[in-house]
């Protein structure tokens, strides 16, 4: 059954014509609606079925395995989440919506495939396919002046360009250096040049430049705060999740080709993990608009997650996989927040968080879950997470990192614990209204909630799928 | 599995440690359901009720002859890092789990009417933090410790942040962030012990053997978080503004039980785990303990807030813990549990008497709050009790556990125990300057009239204790006589594990020091010139 290989791409490919379709017909309303979240829950249905799938196609070049089912299951659950919560699409142009739909789906067929890429190239593509859709995207906010949106879509692609240029450049080395494009055998060459060839050393951590910008991860972080600030809620939610998780998978494929031992590489990817880490959180405390805020955050969350995938064992790419999903989860109950505390989808600050816990107490709580789990406080799926993160450091005898990662993690604790502060404990005097929320928005709030604190106390199953996806690579 | 050898499983018909810990979170979620406020109370001192009956079977039926862990329950939890759910409880800990679980009725019962606003919130945040609290004394598992630790800010930080005084932002974000900084050296402790050993459980990382200088590494980041927590000089800081602020649930929950997750900590990690280590830094901890007596009792005599009066005699009564903690002989050690149970006791009855005449005058200054004897007798008679308590009182319960900690202590040596006199004799000083301003007039004169004026207004609008608080404040007041008069079946259900510990530590303290690197070679003297004074 090759089909079945291929059957949560076919389904987005499907998705994105029909919206295409749809676009040109101008549907809108409730039809478009529920035909994107059809087709996204339907491509989530399409990666449940596909989820034991394994092969290759094409030659070698595209991958099926337990990594990247686990990681489509991961995108198109997103994806579905996305649509669900960001339906009323009150952020976007009018005339873009059909658009909005239609690129953000396209963008996650370009993750989708990305993560089953195992040749340089199809990655560098697919890559291409899920930023290109998202350059589009950015600048559909909707507004008066269209000033900080367009500013925000151009910083995009200029800071994608160039980082897939890098990229290019890196793999050009990894090209001369061992005469193929493959992964599986680029891995058989890596290891020993790590240690032997500078050259090697370049070309990875130059390559790996259009993943760290995808995870806004230092050096390629600049980007981050302006797009996040800029572009409306819906497409920040996005942005803010997906494509961290596509980059992710794709990391610890490539980072996992230059075997586990620790060399020049680990240690270049160490300082890159302190100074993202650090930076993000120092950045963080002083930020006054939530969603700028989130975005240096989500910079020293790629800190932590380089952590993990530098440990280069087993444990390690688990813990990355668990917590990009647990990251997910968090990030999205920040927005669910925003999202609906901004109507006309404009950008909140912590003055319209004061006193949230009278006007909408799921909301509230909902933030509290997610501020608190990004803190990594227990039982929360962030502690968890980065447990499992710093034990797999550990293990790799990575001390004096693991300790700059907690002393990071306490930083954090104070812009998080502000958010928490801001809901709970300000704004009792001022006359507040309670937000009309509808029961889909509540009990997606519980949903997420009861996710935090249940994959974080119970790990067990999100982990052994997770373990067996790495087993493979390593 | 070898796990087994270190724990008795339970034999109740009702798995109990796990049924303590639930019924709270059970119940805090229920309570969300309920709307009505006076239900809402009722309903939150009856789960903590529940839980305290449920608990009454760790006394009654707690086996006094054994070291091994009791009532333990073992259950898979994450294959991936052999880590089980493992609970159980020995000598040390049953008690604090039974402090804890006869404190939290109180917690709500004080603040029947002090909590104004978003009462549904507040039993949903006490009944959380029982549910932690318990958590950290039953885990046998460093993780779950852990997990439980931690789990207890959150909660606790809403307590001071949204139901505290007027300095409440400073003073929640301060307590959140010292502690939270003191465990994340816990945390890298926890899991670098797992990547040595293999293994999470606390009893078997207690059998292990490990190098002097590793250690002294894990000593060090656990005394850190657990100094921090009991809190110990000069790291003491965030307690003064937390507990000023707390709402008097909050105070309580803050002197009376999570004080003693640090003397805990000390007693379940350092000791056992890092024997060595203790054996040297003895020195170090012991002088810290002293200052802690004498500094925090120094600070109590000038303070003219009566919470915060208490708060610094809490330095100086941890002080104490501390001190018969690393004292490390018999009588230390048990007059220091003793004496983390006599100050819940004594120093939660001190903050519930301290919140009950905020509800009457809304000051908690003495000035404010002089020359009572006349007006609210009752009050004052309770007030006297538990203050007289406090400065370790013969008949009283802090007598014996003080007692107990300077007996050690001149056992030890006798410079130690000189120098832990004055800070019993700074108690008594602070705490019977705060007796006589509050009881009787300022004798000095001073604002004289001004105290008059301010009695005359107490006398239309005091009223004396009714019968929900005298019945709060007799209980406490039969415990602090009890344990005062009667000791011994405390003192019986921790002395086979107390012994089991002394043993651990003389013979895991057999690893030497002798690792001179070059650079040690100054510490090390230093370290034995300080120790020739201190053991005088």
């Amino acid at each position: 059954m090759q089909v079945m290989l291929i059957l949560p791409e076919l389904v987005l490919i499907v998705m994105v014509l029909v919206l295409f379709a749809a676009s040109l017909k101008k549907i809108q309303g409730i039809a478009l609606t529920s035909m994107a979240l059809a087709g996204a829950f339907l491509a989530l249905v399409a990666t449940v079925l596909a989820s034991c799938a394994s092969g290759t196609l094409f030659v070698g070049a595209y991958q099926v395995d337990g990594l990247s089912q686990l990681i489509k299951f991961l995108l198109c659950g997103g994806l579905f989440l996305v649509f669900f919560m960001c339906r009323s699409l009150s952020g976007i142009e009018e005339e873009m919506v059909n658009e909005f739909y239609l690129f953000l789906s396209l963008s996650t067929l370009g993750l989708v495939m990305m993560s089953s890429a195992v040749e340089l190239l199809t990655i560098l593509v697919c890559l291409e396919i899920s930023s290109y859709a998202l350059y589009v995207v950015i600048s559909f906010r909707r507004g008066e002046g269209r000033r900080s949106e367009v500013e925000a879509g151009i910083k995009y692609v200029l800071f994608g360009a160039a980082a897939t240029g890098i990229s290019l450049f890196g793999l050009s080395y990894i090209f001369g250096l061992t005469h193929t494009t493959y992964l599986n055998e680029i891995s058989a060459h890596l290891p020993k040049m790590m240690s032997s060839q500078p050259m090697a050393v370049i070309g990875m951590v130059l390559m790996l430049c259009s993943f760290f910008y995808k995870l806004a991860m230092f050096p390629m972080h600049a980007w981050t705060p302006d797009i996040y600030q800029g572009a409306s809620n819906e497409t920040t939610t996005f942005i803010a999740t997906l494509p961290k998780v596509g980059a992710a998978a794709l990391l610890i494929r490539l980072v996992s080709m230059t075997g586990t031992g620790i060399s020049e590489f680990t240690w270049v990817l160490v300082v890159l993990a302190v100074l993202s880490m650090t930076f993000g959180n120092l950045a963080a405390l002083v930020q006054d608009d939530i969603k700028r805020l989130l975005a240096y955050s989500s910079i020293a969350h790629a800190g932590y997650m380089m952590i993990g995938l530098l440990s280069g064992n087993q444990l390690g790419m688990t813990a990355v996989i668990y917590y990009i999903a647990g990251y997910v989860l968090m990030n999205l109950a920040c927005f669910l927040v925003i999202y609906y505390i901004a109507p006309r989808g404009e950008n909140i600050t912590f003055a319209d968080l004061k006193g949230l816990h009278r006007r909408s107490p799921v909301l509230a709580f909902t933030l509290a879950a997610g501020a608190f789990g990004m803190a990594g406080i227990p039982p929360t799926v962030g502690f968890t997470g980065k447990f499992v993160i710093f034990t797999s450091a550990l293990e790799k005898g990575f001390y004096g990192l693991v300790v700059i990662a907690m002393v990071n993690a306490a930083i954090s604790a104070f812009y998080y614990l502000k958010m928490a502060r801001a809901v709970y404990c300000q704004g009792e005097e001022e006359e507040v209204q309670a937000l009309p929320l509808g029961l889909g928005v509540k009990a997606f709030g519980a949903f997420l909630i009861i996710a935090i604190i249940l994959v974080g106390i119970m790990p067990q199953g999100l982990m052994n799928l997770a373990d067996q996806a790495v087993a493979a690579l390593l | 599995m070898h796990m087994e050898k270190y724990l008795i499983l339970n034999t109740l018909s009702y798995p109990v440690l796990s049924a303590i810990m639930l019924v709270p979170l059970v119940g805090a979620l229920i309570s969300l359901l309920i709307k009505d406020e006076q239900r809402l109370k009722v309903f939150g001192l009856l789960v903590t009720l529940v839980t305290f009956v449920l608990s009454l079977p760790l006394f009654t039926c707690f086996d006094l002859h054994t070291v091994k862990y009791q009532f333990a329950e073992l259950r898979p939890w994450f294959s991936l890092l052999k880590l089980n759910y493992v609970v159980g409880v020995d000598g040390i800990s049953v008690l604090l789990v039974l402090l804890t679980t006869f404190i939290m009725p109180f917690c709500i019962l004080c603040s029947w009417r002090y909590i104004a606003k978003r009462l549904g919130e507040f039993i949903f945040v006490v009944l959380v933090m029982e549910t932690a609290m318990i958590g950290v004394f039953i885990s046998l598992n460093t993780v779950l410790f852990y997990i439980f630790w931690e789990a207890m800010l959150i909660p606790m930080f809403l307590l001071i942040a949204v139901w505290g005084g007027a300095r409440k932002d400073y003073a929640s974000i301060k307590f959140f962030l010292y502690t939270l900084c003191g465990s994340i050296f816990l945390l890298v402790a926890i899991v670098a012990l797992y990547i040595k050993t293999g293994t999470f459980f606390i009893p078997a990382l207690m059998d292990q053997e490990y190098s002097f200088a590793y250690q002294m590494w894990i000593f060090l980041a656990c005394a850190l978080a657990f100094a921090i927590k009991i809190p110990m000089y000069p790291v003491h800081t965030w307690l003064p503004a937390a507990h000023v602020e707390a709402p008097t649930a909050g105070s309580v929950i803050l002197a009376s039980i999570l004080l003693k997750m640090g003397g805990y900590g000390f007693l379940r990690f350092c000791l056992p785990m890092a024997p060595a280590a203790t054996l040297y830094c003895m020195p170090y901890l012991i002088a810290l303990s002293l200052i802690s007596i004498i500094f925090g009792g120094y600070l109590a005599l000038g303070q003219t807030d009566i919470k915060k009066l208490i708060a610094y005699s809490s330095v100086g009564h941890m002080g104490f813990v501390t001190l018969g903690i690393f004292l490390l002989n018999d009588q230390g050690l048990k007059g220091a549990i003793l004496q983390m149970i006599n100050h819940g006791i004594t120093t939660g009855g001190l903050f519930i008497m301290v919140g009950m005449i905020y509800e009457r005058t809304h000051s908690r200054e003495i000035a404010d709050n002089s020359a009572l004897g006349m007006i609210i007798p009752i009050y004052v008679t309770f007030l006297g009790i538990f203050c007289l308590s406090s400065l370790a009182f013969p008949g009283t319960n802090s007598f014996v556990g003080e007692f107990l900690v300077l007996l050690g202590a001149f056992k030890k040596s006798a410079v130690v125990g000189f120098l832990a006199i004055p800070g019993a004799i700074l108690a008594a000083a602070y705490m019977l300057r705060l007796l006589q301003r509050m009881v009787w007039h300022d004798s000095d004169g001073h604002g004289h009239h001004h105290d008059e004026a301010d009695s005359e207004d107490h006398g239309h609008a005091l009223t004396d204790l009714n019968f929900r608080e005298i019945s709060m404040v007799v209980v406490l007041t039969f415990f602090v006589f009890w344990i005062g008069l009667y000791p011994t079946p405390l003192l019986k259900i921790m002395d086979a594990s107390v012994a089991h510990l002394l043993q651990q530590i003389s013979a895991g303290g057999a690893v030497s020091p002798v690792d001179p690197h070059a650079g040690h070679h100054a510490l090390l003297e230093f370290g034995s010139w300080f120790k020739q004074i201190m053991t005088f």
